[in-house]
């Protein structure tokens, strides 16, 4: 019935840094509200998907849109509705907690009294009220990427995309993180793009998009990934789609 | 580079059909809806929001500066050196007849204050820079360049906050001149030297985020020291007036001459003793103008990625 485009469409995009092809033809969409899986090795070119879907670099071949916003014509209106979680930690240490999140609603043309409610809001819902004036350098990894989770849901974006966030955290925290992005999903309907070469972080019912060496392997739902390759598990199915042994769990 | 052969090469058409990830992208491309049909759509900014980022920039790199006793410590000490070693080991030396903007003679210290505070901003304007280009994929430039602003008011909002930091660093220094009886001819002076001291840092900043945009071999900061900061220094009126650099060799005053610092040194010297240096004034926007602009087409991230890692 409704024709509304979907968060996050990334249509025959292709990238080379000189010689070396890193993105070939990629292709695929995240609808809203759904939990989507980049699946693939360190070097497949998932950072460098990544890279452009966050305007770091030019698009030259193909076209990426968010919420029917085209990144390289009206990358304003793009951007604005994305929130963005790096791999490596973008908090400034010797901050507050609350002063990070602060800076950030002022990228976004926020300030205030409105920066100051939203930055209390997003640390209620992370579950770190009471951090809120603490220096940022004294969080655990986990609690810093909530705040950085936080922090990229301030101006109220619709996608969220995670790249590789559970890199460098304990099995505990990785599953805390994982459990919380789930729940955003589930509860606030956001559509979520979530960058990993850890194939169990992945559920059946993901959206999956594996990519390799540049090119997109496979795309739908987990089980359908698993069924169509006649794995028994997602793990499996990545193995025998790459021609890639992998050994306990993770892919990379 | 060979690939392994793809044990699907047109992997799953039915898994796609009607799941979450579509990989339907018929549309694509030429599928701009009409604008009715996004949500949310706020077209802009308004100035407001602009001078908000502005601002939240600025205080963010202000506040990091000061929690770093170490930076600012370092950043002190260079010009503290040359007020006390080496401005002291030469008044013997250099005597400075009466030229504009002095009234009077002048002690040596009190000459060569002026180009202290440009170097210290030539020095941070560097430094940060440096790293805007250096670290542009890394946390704090990708935080900020994924901000829906546009690229320009980004890094000219990320220059001004280097130029913040430099002036807290001047005025810190001049506290200290001020104790060994450096001061300007009336408190205003302390005002007045404001302007100045912000144009002059935001021509040293984007110089710098130009020349590392270009120049791969500017890396680190060894060899911006010896390829910019020293020659620019050293051949202006920072150290020396520029009638005794005539007396000593024309070419060199000529070099002096068109030395952008040179300009910028004596923009802040006239403006701390509550003058105008017009010509000065004219040649540093003009810079400040062409390396801005140049700077900011010249900034492109995935040219760092391509030339450091390939991939």
């Amino acid at each position: 019935m409704t024709h509304a485009p979907p968060a996050l469409r990334i249509a025959h995009v292709s990238h080379s840094y000189g010689a070396r092809q890193a993105l070939d033809d990629v292709s695929f969409c995240v609808e809203r509200g759904r939990f989507a899986v980049l699946l693939g090795l360190n070097g497949a070119g998932k950072s460098t998907l990544f890279a452009l879907v966050t305007r770091l670099y030019a698009t030259r071949d193909g076209a990426i849109e968010i919420f029917g916003c085209d990144v390289a014509r009206e990358s304003s209106e793009a951007l604005r509705r994305v929130g963005v979680v790096f791999q490596a930690r973008t908090l400034d240490l010797e901050l507050s907690v609350v002063q990070n999140l602060v800076y950030h609603a002022a990228l976004h043309g926020v300030g205030g009294t409105e920066a100051k409610r939203r930055a209390e809001a997003a640390l209620q819902r992370a579950g770190l009220a009471g951090r809120a004036h603490d220096k940022t350098r004294n969080l655990s990894g986990g609690q810093m990427r909530r705040v950085e989770i936080a922090r990229a849901l301030l101006h109220e974006p619709r996608l969220l995309l995670l790249d590789e966030p559970t890199v460098g955290l304990d099995i505990k925290a990785r599953a805390e993180i994982l459990a919380h992005v789930r729940d955003l999903v589930d509860r606030e309907g956001l559509a979520v793009l979530w960058t990993t070469h850890l194939i169990d972080e992945v559920k059946e019912s993901d959206a999956v998009v594996i990519l390799h060496e540049g090119k997109t392997l496979a795309i739908g739902t987990a089980a359908a990934i698993i069924a169509s390759s006649g794995a028994q598990n997602i793990g499996e199915a990545f193995e025998r789609l790459t021609g890639v042994e992998t050994a306990n769990g993770g892919v990379g | 580079m060979t690939l392994p052969p793809a044990p699907h090469p047109n992997p799953l058409p039915d898994a796609n059909r009607g799941f979450p990830v579509c990989a339907s992208d018929a549309e694509v491309g030429n599928s701009r809806l009409p604008s009715g049909e996004r949500e949310n759509v706020r077209d802009g900014f308004t100035a407001r929001q602009y001078a908000i980022c502005l601002h939240g920039v600025v205080w963010r790199e202000a506040l990091r500066f000061l929690h770093q006793r170490e930076r600012f410590v370092s950043a002190l000490v260079r010009p503290l050196v040359w007020l006390f070693i080496f401005a002291a080991g030469f008044r013997q030396v250099l005597g400075v007849s009466i030229i504009p903007p002095y009234e009077t003679y002048v002690l040596y210290e009190v000459y060569i204050t002026p180009g202290l505070m440009a170097m210290i901003q030539l020095f941070n304007g560097m430094q940060s820079s440096l790293s805007m280009v250096y670290d542009r994929e890394m946390g704090n430039m990708r935080t900020l360049l994924v901000s829906p602003f546009p690229r320009w008011f980004l890094l000219a909002a990320k220059l001004l906050a280097g130029v913040a930091v430099s002036v807290l660093q001047v005025y810190a220094y001049l506290v200290i001149a001020w104790l060994w009886d450096i001061e300007p001819p009336t408190p205003a002076g302390y005002v007045a030297v404001l302007p100045a001291l912000i144009l002059a840092g935001l021509m040293f900043g984007a110089l710098g985020m130009l020349l590392s945009s270009l120049i791969r071999q500017l890396e680190n900061f060894a060899g911006v020291m010896n390829f910019v900061i020293f020659p620019m220094f050293f051949a202006s009126s920072a150290l020396y007036p520029l009638w005794r650099v005539k007396e000593s060799g024309p070419w060199l005053y000529w070099v002096c001459l068109a030395n952008p610092f040179t300009h910028a040194v004596e923009l802040i010297r006239f403006a701390f003793h509550q003058k105008i240096a017009w010509d000065s004034l004219a040649v540093t926007a003009g810079f400040t103008s062409v390396f801005l602009i140049a700077a900011i087409l010249a900034y492109d991230p995935a040219k760092g990625m391509f030339m450091r890692k390939g991939g």
